[in-house]
């Protein structure tokens, strides 16, 4: 049998499940009216999704957004390297990695941005292509969006960008555009609907806002859980594709 | 004015909801209460057709038992403007429960709305209702105020006390913390879970005990019973007062579970 | 795993006892507590977002057939295989079936409370997997053979010392004399032992703190990045969900996002937020070839129909715990079962029956602090007390506590006879008590006077004085 082969469940356990709900909520199926009345309702709320409060905290000029993305972001012990253009990416990663001590081997996929990027201007760094291996512990990744909101990356699994990169090593760096951090998770999740289409999603949406933690012993809040133990965030400014 | 003179005209006539306790336990809350209502410009009585707000049953889940003692009290208050009472947990049961005991019966359910519209607690209706911002009584020395649970989030009494009190020369209030915690009393809670209950009345002495007052103000006689009986037993040297009595200078009968020979309480 | 909720005061008698425990749970006060205090004071919206996230969560319900419809809809067309489970026996037949089918051996666990209400693990072991706990909290008490005290941090019950001590005595395969002082170095060697553990799994068991109907989606919101290694790394992904998780869209979920971290930890946001949607894709390089997702009712539905509807728009944030009284004073475990606090008080009765769990919903002062900090605003002593009327009317309350309400009863149905024996009362004990001013002990109210005094009554009642100064006797 396949991985992906629905195994037989108890017979009848959805159309049981369902009625039950639908009798707690009163619901008749047979009184004409009612149900089209509810699916219109339910429809109409996913195609159009209400926005609702957006905190004041974003409601402010991009610049202004783009520096509460880096302050929190730092307040929640990441790092922010700014660079002015793409260009500049790979020496802001080696200086960042010598100065942290870190070796320089770098696994990433294949982001078009990041292949683009001049690495050959390093040449301490080594690139390691592919997905994270358990020897990976630097890696680089692309975020297609960032919310100021709080300090929050989002990283959009796939070829580009494998998921593994952001939590197997013990350093994610990731490269976003000043031009991609917006305000609230909604302007964010309208980057994703443009990406993938309304009502899609890559296989993994994974929002990060800082190194992973844990407060599991003694409640003292530990840096460095499962997932990275540094988070480094390469903000370019300048929004122009890198040179090729 | 003497209790129970006649109304007079203008005077908008309060019915004092006793609660049990005050009744039993500690009938000068219930003098300090009716002073601090005629202070406030409105007559009171007492009707004698009350007896206990119902929650023994209500918190115990026997609803029928309630919705008849609901009903008792509702009636027996029939033709007053307001309905005071001094405990935040008394007045949220009749301000918030009894509509909510009567869900589903249109005529008793609009009986116990309208009923409802008129029930104060003491100190929120005398600042809130009646405007008062100062009491006319002084006392001397430090105070801590214990914020009861029902009054504090039922009723939203938080400040009207402290405002008060402020109004009096010669009292100093150091707040404690965690003021906002229960103490553990909870009505039949403290009779069914004595340890869980004892265990918080604990930690609600050690912060009284931290603030460094002589004297623990609070607008619930259970909280009050409850603190006071843990402070004595622990041989801490702290008074219990409910806080009408130090705002109408009811002083004279002891503190709460306060030896009847104590003297040198502060007072003007 | 077996209640003990029917041992619920003999447990707590003995958790106040416990210097350990009790040390373990002061810091809650300074840390979880006052954590949320400053995330809320550093968002001026956070009122409005509970009005807000209250109403989302009521519209989910009001139209939750609809919802899980167009999740499973849109999970399917993902590549998702959705099961439907009505107790929790069929959750456990479907996740050991998708288990052996994947021929699995080690099986890594997200951390779950619905994995906890179905006893998962123990019927997991029983068929021979090796079950695996990654979150570090859930990790720690696996080994100890314990349940989660808290429903977001299930180790906050023991101190640091006891976390070395059992990982000195768990992990023998490193030097005796390595030095575990820190927090820190605790937590790198769980995170090496685990991380093997995470490359050699072949499923991959989680949560869904959210079902997302728009997008087919669930999520995980989580600190540590346990969860996603352990959806990531493994074969076999499976999601194991209430049916009451799903939301409309990614604007609702938002929303209920905004307020679940902040209420929880008190942190602006998770450090991880991982919405999930259906198997790797063909051109991708990483993540489980199979995707399941086990949605279970285990009586939801039902409740759904009841007066504790409003129990279900819980988002499992642990502030009304962190804020209760009792569970500050007990802990979780005394609680006897999966659920602790206030939510559990609701949950407990409502899962293993009001017989059993019927001290939960009692062993409130109804002091409120749940219902002024519940994100959601579930109006939890309003649903305990429906669960005291509940042991009402069936007859499960204490015979003695019955009887005692009932003389109670007939004496406040009766203004006169209870004012003229008001008098009597208030004239004895008066009499007795006069002079100390209280009792140190007193025959009907033992509990009470075990460790206070009882403040005596003036003498006479007010009632009495009332009518007297009437007739112009002065006082």
């Amino acid at each position: 049998m396949s991985l992906i082969e629905k195994p037989a469940d108890r017979e009848g356990a959805r159309e049981a499940i369902l009625s039950k709900v639908r009798a707690s909520l009163g619901i008749e199926p047979e009184v004409p009216g009612q149900s089209g009345a509810r699916s219109a309702i339910v429809e109409r709320r996913i195609e159009a999704p209400p926005r609702h409060l957006t905190p004041a905290r974003v409601l402010k000029p991009k610049v202004d957004l783009e520096a509460l993305f880096a302050s929190t972001l730092v307040s929640q012990f990441a790092s922010v390297l700014p660079a002015n253009n793409f260009s500049d990416v790979p020496g802001a990663i080696a200086t960042y990695l010598r100065q942290t001590n870190l070796p320089s081997v770098i696994g990433l996929g294949q982001d078009p941005v990041l292949a683009a990027l001049p690495w050959g201007i390093e040449p301490g760094l080594t690139l390691s292509p592919g997905p994270a291996r358990p020897e990976t512990e630097v890696s680089v990744s692309r975020a297609i969006a960032g919310a100021a909101e709080t300090g929050t990356i989002f990283l959009a699994s796939g070829p580009d960008n494998p998921v593994t990169l952001t939590f197997m090593p013990a350093t994610h760096i990731v490269v976003l555009t000043a031009n991609d951090i917006v305000g609230p998770y909604e302007d964010a999740f309208q980057v994703v609907r443009k990406l993938y289409g309304n009502g899609l999603m890559p296989r993994t949406l994974n929002l990060v806002s800082g190194p992973s933690r844990t407060a599991d012993i003694g409640g003292k809040i530990v840096i460095g859980a499962h997932g990275p133990q540094r988070l480094a965030v390469v903000v370019v400014g300048n929004n122009r594709p890198p040179a090729a | 004015m003497s209790p129970g003179q006649s109304a007079r005209p203008g005077r908008p006539r309060v019915g004092l909801f006793v609660t049990c306790l005050v009744d039993l336990i500690r009938p000068s809350v219930g003098f300090a209460a009716v002073t601090l209502i005629e202070r406030s410009g409105c007559d009171v009585d007492v009707p004698t057709g009350q007896t206990c707000c119902g929650q023994p049953a209500y918190n115990s889940g026997d609803q029928a038992t309630a919705r008849e003692i609901a009903l008792q009290t509702i009636r027996a208050f029939d033709g007053f403007d307001y309905v005071v009472a001094p405990s935040g947990s008394c007045a949220g049961m009749l301000r918030s429960h009894y509509p909510a005991l009567f869900k589903g019966d249109a005529v008793l359910e609009s009986e116990a709305r309208a009923f409802a519209a008129k029930v104060y607690e003491l100190i929120s209706f005398l600042v809130d209702v009646r405007g008062m911002t100062s009491v006319g009584s002084r006392f001397a020395g430090r105070v801590t105020y214990h914020d009861s649970c029902s009054g504090l989030r039922e009723l939203g009494i938080k400040d009207q006390p402290r405002r008060l009190l402020a109004s009096m020369p010669g009292v100093e209030l150091s707040e404690m913390a965690e003021a906002e915690i229960c103490c553990g009393f909870g009505g039949t809670f403290a009779i069914k879970y004595p340890d869980i209950s004892n265990a918080m009345v604990d930690k609600k002495c050690a912060s009284i005990a931290a603030s460094g007052a002589d004297l623990v103000l609070a607008g619930d006689l259970g909280c009050l019973m409850n603190m006071a009986g843990k402070l004595v037993r622990d041989g801490r040297p702290v008074r219990c007062r409910h806080v009408a009595e130090v705002l109408a200078d009811e002083l004279s009968d002891p503190p709460i579970a306060w030896p009847d020979k104590a003297v040198g309480e502060g007072s003007a | 795993m077996n209640p003990e909720t029917p041992a619920f005061k003999a447990n707590a008698r003995a958790a106040l006892s416990d210097p350990q425990l009790q040390s373990a749970l002061s810091g809650l006060p300074t840390g979880l507590v006052a954590q949320r205090t400053s995330a809320r004071a550093r968002l001026p919206e956070f009122e409005a977002l509970r009005d807000i996230g209250r109403d989302v969560r009521n519209h989910a319900l009001e139209y939750l057939d609809l919802y899980l419809e167009t999740y499973e809809r849109n999970a399917t067309a993902a590549g998702a295989v959705v099961h439907w489970a009505e107790t929790g026996q069929d959750a456990r037949e479907i996740i050991a079936r998708i288990c052996q089918d994947a021929g699995a051996r080690i099986v890594t666990k997200g951390k779950s409370m619905i994995s906890e209400e179905i006893a998962l693990n123990v019927d997991l072991e029983a068929r021979g997997f090796e079950v695996v706990e990654t979150d570090l909290g859930e990790y720690i008490i696996q080994n100890r053979l314990e349940t989660p005290s808290h429903i977001i941090a299930p180790a906050i019950h023991l101190t640091q010392q006891q976390v070395e001590d059992d990982f000195r005595k768990l992990h023998t395969h490193l030097p005796a004399g390595r030095i575990l002082e820190e927090p820190a170095q605790l937590v790198a060697e769980a995170r090496s032992v685990l991380r093997e553990k995470f490359m050699l799994a072949d499923v991959g068991i989680t949560g869904a703190n959210f079902l997302i109907a728009e997008t087919g989606s669930s999520i995980i919101v989580t600190n540590e990045g346990n969860g996603d290694l352990t959806q990531s790394l493994a074969r076999v992904h499976i999601v194991l969900a209430s049916i009451d998780k799903v939301l409309p869209t990614l604007e609702d979920v938002t929303t209920v996002l905004r307020l679940l971290a902040r209420s929880a930890t008190g942190q602006e946001f998770t450090t991880y937020a991982t919405f999930s949607t259906g198997p790797r894709r063909p051109e991708d390089p990483d993540g489980p070839d199979a995707y399941h997702v086990v949605l279970l009712d285990n009586g939801r539905a039902e409740l759904l129909g009841s007066e504790f509807r409003e129990v279900l728009r819980c988002i499992r944030c642990g502030a009304c715990m962190n804020h209760c009284p009792v569970y500050n004073a007990v802990g979780g475990h005394a609680y006897g079962w999966v659920y602790p606090g206030p939510i559990g008080a609701v949950m407990t009765p409502a899962l293993i029956g009001v017989k059993a769990g019927g001290h939960l919903p009692n062993a409130s002062t109804f002091c409120g602090r749940c219902e002024a900090v519940c994100p959601m605003k579930i109006p939890l002593p309003k649903l305990m007390r429906h669960w005291r009327e509940a042991e009402f009317e069936q007859g499960h309350t204490p015979t003695r506590y019955r009887y005692g309400l009932k003389t109670w009863a007939w004496f406040a149905k009766r203004p006169r006879t209870y004012h003229f024996c008001a008098r009597f009362a208030a004239a004895v004990l008066g009499a007795l008590g006069s002079g100390a001013g209280r009792f140190s002990r007193l025959p009907f109210a033992s509990g009470w006077t075990r460790d206070r005094d009882f403040p005596a009554p003036q003498g006479r009642t007010f009632q009495q004085l009332w009518a007297e100064t009437r007739r112009g006797v002065p006082r």
